[in-house]
C-alpha cells in the first residue's frame, strides 16, 4: 500500500533529485565554460544557480512539514538527510558559480596553460557526486562508502596544483592574477569533492543508520 | 486571556502555482458566528466564529474540556439530545441556519454524518450494518443496496478484507476494521460532511495509519472535521487546525502554520506539549 505519507516522501526525494541534476549540470557547465572559454555558458551557470537555491528552500520547507508529522526510523533519517544533502548541493551550486565567474575573468587574457589537472579534478569531483547520488537513489550504501576515500586524491591534486601555481607566480609575476583565478577554481573543485563526500556519508547514515563521518576520517588519517 | 473573536479567515492550504490562481475563495461550507453554548450554568463554548472549507480536513485540538467535541456535536445538533443545553449565535451549513425551527434534524444528520471514538457497529452482519441505514433512508431495491454496500466498503478501504464474509457478524471484525465499517456506514448515505470524534484514539498504530490514510482519501469527496488529541495526527491529515482552550477558539490557521509557527503563545505551548 502506497500511503499518502509515502507519496509526500517521494515528492521530497524527487525535488532533491531535480536539485541534484541541476547541481551536477552546474559543475559540468562551469568547467566546460572554462575549458572552451565560453562566457555565455559561464553566465548561464550563474543564472541557473537561482534555481538551485529555490530548490534548497523548497526541500527544507517540505522537510519541516514532514517532520511535524512525527516520522520515525528510516523515514526520519530520510527527511533529516534530505535537508543536509540539499545544503551540500546548494554549496556545490555556489562553487560552480565561483568557477564560472573566474572563468569569465580568465577569458579576458590569453590562456596560461592547458587545463589538464583542473579537468581531471573536475571529472573526479563529478564522479564522486554522481556516485553518491546514485547510491542515494539505488539504496547502495557500499557505493557511497567507495566515494569517501576518493576525496584524498582530489585533495592531493589540489595541493599539487596550488604549489605549481605558486611557483608559476614567482617565476612570472605578470601571470599572478590568472594564477590566482586558477587557484580559486582548484579550491572550488576541492570543496565540491568535500560536499560529494558529505553526501556519501549521509547516504550511509540513511541506509545503515550508522554515522561514519568522523570515524572514516580518523581511520584514514 | 487573549482570544480571537472575529471570523477567522483561513488561508488556502497551498499557494496556487503562478498563472493558476483560482477566483475569489468559495463560500465556507460551515460558518459559525458568535456561537456560544451552556450546559446549565456552565459555559462550554464562548463566542466561536469560524469557517470550515469544503472538501478539506479541519482538525480541532485542545486539552480535555476545551469544547472541541461540544462544537463538533453542534454541527449535526447532537447536543439537542442532552438535557439543559442552551445555544446562542449561528451555525450555517451551505448558507442554511441549522438551528432554525424549520430544519428537519433527521435530514441534517443525513447531510452531516458522524464517527465516534469507540467503534459502535450494530450487532448484525457487516452487510446489514450498512444496508440498515440505507433502508431507513428509503433505499429498498436489493441490487441497489448491494451496490451501495460495496461502494461504501470500497471507499472505506475495507472491501478487500470483508468481501467474502459480508454476512458474518460485524462484531467479529478487529477494532480497526470495525471503525472503518462505521466510516463505511456513515458515508453510505452520502453525507456532505463527516464529523469524527477521536476516530483512531482506541486503535493501534497500524490501524491508526489506515484510518488516517482513509481520511486523506475521503476528503476528495467529503468535508471532514476531526477532533484529535494527537498533534502529529492533526499535522499528518488536516489542512486547517483550530486550537481551543476553555471554550475559546484561540487560533485557527493552515495546519502547516499551526504546527511550525503558530501566532499565539498558548497554541505554541500546547502543540509543543508544555501545557494542556
Amino acid at each position: 500500500m502506497h500511503t499518502h505519507f509515502e507519496k509526500e516522501l517521494d515528492e521530497l526525494k524527487e525535488n532533491l533529485l531535480t536539485m541534484a541534476s541541476l547541481a551536477t549540470a552546474a559543475v559540468r557547465n562551469a568547467i566546460r565554460a572554462l575549458v572552451d572559454r565560453d562566457d555565455d555558458l559561464a553566465r548561464k551557470v550563474k543564472q541557473d544557480d537561482n534555481e538551485i537555491d529555490r530548490h534548497e528552500i523548497e526541500v527544507d520547507e517540505m522537510a519541516i512539514q514532514l517532520l511535524a508529522k512525527a516520522p520515525l526510523a528510516s523515514d526520519l533519517r530520510l527527511i533529516t538527510v534530505a535537508m543536509k544533502i540539499s545544503h551540500d548541493l546548494e554549496r556545490v551550486g555556489d562553487e560552480s558559480t565561483t568557477i564560472a565567474r573566474r572563468s569569465i575573468e580568465l577569458g579576458q587574457e590569453p590562456q596560461l596553460k592547458p587545463y589538464t589537472d583542473i579537468s581531471r579534478m573536475a571529472a573526479m569531483a563529478l564522479d564522486m557526486l554522481n556516485d553518491g547520488l546514485a547510491a542515494f537513489v539505488n539504496r547502495l550504501p557500499e557505493k557511497a562508502r567507495a566515494v569517501i576515500p576518493l576525496d584524498k586524491e582530489v585533495d592531493a591534486l589540489n595541493k599539487q596544483l596550488q604549489r605549481e601555481l605558486a611557483n608559476f607566480m614567482i617565476q612570472k609575476p605578470e601571470c599572478i592574477s590568472r594564477c590566482l583565478h586558477l587557484m580559486t577554481i582548484s579550491k572550488s573543485l576541492e570543496r565540491i569533492a568535500d560536499h560529494a563526500t558529505n553526501i556519501a556519508e549521509e547516504v550511509v547514515f540513511l541506509y545503515e543508520a550508522r554515522d561514519i563521518r568522523h570515524a572514516a576520517r580518523k581511520a584514514d588519517s | 486571556m487573549e482570544t480571537t473573536h472575529r471570523p477567522i479567515v483561513v488561508p488556502a492550504a497551498r499557494a496556487p502555482a503562478p498563472g493558476n490562481e483560482p477566483g475569489p475563495p468559495a463560500e465556507p461550507l460551515i460558518k459559525t458566528e458568535a456561537l456560544a453554548l451552556h450546559y446549565g450554568q456552565t459555559q462550554a463554548l464562548k463566542n466561536i466564529s469560524m469557517e470550515i472549507r469544503e472538501r478539506m480536513v479541519t482538525a480541532f485540538i485542545g486539552p480535555s474540556g476545551c469544547g472541541k467535541s461540544t462544537l463538533l456535536r453542534c454541527f449535526n445538533r447532537m447536543n439537542d439530545l442532552i438535557h439543559n443545553v442552551r445555544t446562542t449565535g449561528q451555525i450555517r451549513i451551505a448558507g442554511q441556519d441549522i438551528n432554525h425551527a424549520d430544519v428537519d434534524v433527521i435530514e441534517l444528520r443525513k447531510r452531516v454524518g458522524m464517527v465516534f471514538q469507540r467503534s459502535n457497529p450494530f450487532p448484525k452482519s457487516i452487510y446489514e450494518n450498512i444496508a440498515y441505514a440505507l433502508r431507513l433512508h428509503g433505499t429498498r431495491a436489493r441490487s441497489r443496496l448491494a451496490d451501495i454496500v460495496e461502494r461504501s466498503l470500497r471507499q472505506a478501504a475495507l472491501w478487500e478484507e470483508v468481501k467474502d464474509r459480508l454476512h458474518t457478524s460485524a462484531l467479529s471484525l478487529s477494532g480497526g476494521q470495525q471503525q472503518r465499517l462505521c466510516i463505511a456506514r456513515a458515508i453510505a448515505i452520502q453525507p456532505e460532511i463527516l464529523l469524527m470524534d477521536e476516530p483512531a484514539s482506541a486503535l493501534d498504530p497500524i490501524a491508526t495509519a489506515r484510518i488516517e490514510d482513509l481520511i486523506l482519501d475521503l476528503k476528495k469527496e467529503f468535508t471532514i472535521v476531526i477532533v484529535t488529541h494527537n498533534m502529529q495526527q492533526a499535522a499528518r491529515i488536516s489542512d486547517h487546525t483550530a486550537f481551543f482552550y476553555l471554550g475559546d477558539l484561540i487560533e485557527m490557521n493552515a495546519t502547516s502554520t499551526i504546527f511550525t509557527n503558530p501566532s499565539m503563545k498558548q497554541t505554541e505551548d500546547y502543540v509543543t506539549g508544555r501545557f494542556g
